[in-house]
């Protein structure tokens, strides 16, 4: 692999795994505070499912740079992730937060599909391997949005004013980081103006069913992966904490 | 010094258990792929069962310890992707067991996953019925989901078909 190529897969690799790994945390702030406890048992589940996916990311990560995977988790500072804004959203109502695990998770699965068919192996391998695991997330997310939407009068105003705010920030997930042209070119990652295509195939008809409105607002306030909200910071300072209690401790 | 084959190894981790499941082994649940013996060293070569597993690291030190124990010095655990582990991958030994620890094994899918995990027909491994619903496709562990038995009137667990 020629230094230009594996330069821009470093940080590809970087950008899914943050992705998952602020969503991961997002979700994993309802342990103990679902509305019912099969659905605190559910979100924990898929929670633990997507950081182990984020470590996957990391230790491919780890093959090409040496970087550490504990160390890019737990003492970067938020301006060296590069999470889109998407994932880092405080977690909101229960709407908010199943709303965007299900715009997450259409998106991952058609991600994922593509990927396992990639040519960096070792990347590939890994995708044919989660792919198979995000088929009971999607399933779930989705038949929350549908129950959501379709519910009270309360349930769809909530989950109708989640995607009115989410929507412009799920495009962000379309994004492709500057130079990723190149992977493309190489046949490693998908071209992801097509898979925003496919994205809004699917979750197009199925929100309008579910009796949601699609926005009309497309437009993210950023599209730069370093550029972050002021949750973020207050996110990591969360989820860092212990790990900076004591940089020697062995878990 | 003494050398092994890879049968004897493989008997060794017969004894290693999944620790969330104790009544399998590594080998039943298809956790351990390659057993090479290379002189007086050994590979071992495993696949992660579902990515998040916490029981994963676990697995691997007993791993090693259970081929040190046979007085084996050169160990490596290799951990491996490819391919993807599928429950369809524990033996039929395997299966009974789980269902005699109270947890009905995974329906075979032959690699078609969507058609067949979905169906969501589970029999209770109590009474044998297939009269169940499920309750929630996630559990108390990453490989488990929550059916209810309309003829026990009472709760089990599915390994979740992967």
């Amino acid at each position: 692999m020629n230094q230009a190529i594996q330069q821009i897969l470093t940080q590809k690799l970087l950008a899914l795994a943050d992705d998952e790994l602020i969503l991961a945390h997002r979700n994993s702030e309802w342990i103990g505070h679902a509305p019912i406890l099969e659905e605190d048992i559910a979100l924990a589940n898929i929670a633990q499912d997507e950081l182990g996916h984020a470590n996957l990311w990391f230790e491919l990560h780890q093959t090409l740079t040496g970087d550490d995977p504990d160390e890019l988790a737990f003492f970067r500072e938020a301006a060296q992730f590069r999470n889109v804004q998407f994932v880092e959203l405080p977690r909101g109502d229960w709407a908010f937060t199943m709303l965007r695990q299900y715009l997450f998770d259409a998106y991952e699965l058609l991600l994922l599909d593509q990927l396992q068919y990639g040519r960096y192996q070792p990347l590939a391998q890994a995708c044919a391997k989660v792919r198979n695991e995000e088929i009971y997330h999607l399933r779930h997310t989705s038949s929350w949005i549908k129950r959501l939407g379709l519910g009270t009068e309360e349930s769809n105003r909530r989950t109708q004013a989640a995607l009115d705010e989410l929507w412009p920030y799920a495009q962000q997930l379309f994004v492709p980081l500057p130079g990723e042209s190149i992977l493309v070119d190489e046949k490693i990652v998908p071209n992801l103006g097509r898979l925003h295509e496919s994205w809004l195939e699917r979750v197009r008809p199925f929100l309008t069913a579910a009796h949601l409105t699609i926005p009309s607002n497309q437009t993210p306030p950023t599209n730069n992966r370093s550029n972050h909200t002021h949750h973020l910071t207050t996110l990591l300072a969360d989820m860092q904490k212990v790990a900076r209690l004591n940089r020697e401790a062995v878990w | 010094m003494k050398t092994f084959t890879s049968t004897q190894i493989w008997q060794a981790l017969e004894q290693v258990k999944d620790p969330e499941i104790p009544v399998v082994s590594v080998v039943e649940m298809g956790i351990v792929r390659e057993v090479l013996v290379d002189g007086d060293a050994v590979r071992v070569t495993m696949t992660p069962t579902f990515s998040g597993c916490p029981a994963l690291d676990v697995m691997r030190r007993e791993i090693e310890t259970a081929v040190r124990q046979l007085g084996i010095e050169n160990v490596t655990v290799e951990t491996v992707l490819h391919p993807p582990w599928s429950t369809d991958w524990i033996t039929d030994e395997a299966r009974e067991k789980l269902r005699q620890f109270g947890l009905a094994p995974p329906q075979k899918h032959g690699g078609d996953l969507i058609s067949v995990a979905f169906l969501d027909v589970a029999e209770c491994p109590r009474c044998g019925s297939k009269n169940s619903t499920i309750k929630n496709s996630f559990g108390p562990t990453l490989c488990r989901m929550i059916y209810y038995c309309h003829d026990c009137q009472d709760a089990f667990e599915q390994f979740k078909p992967l």
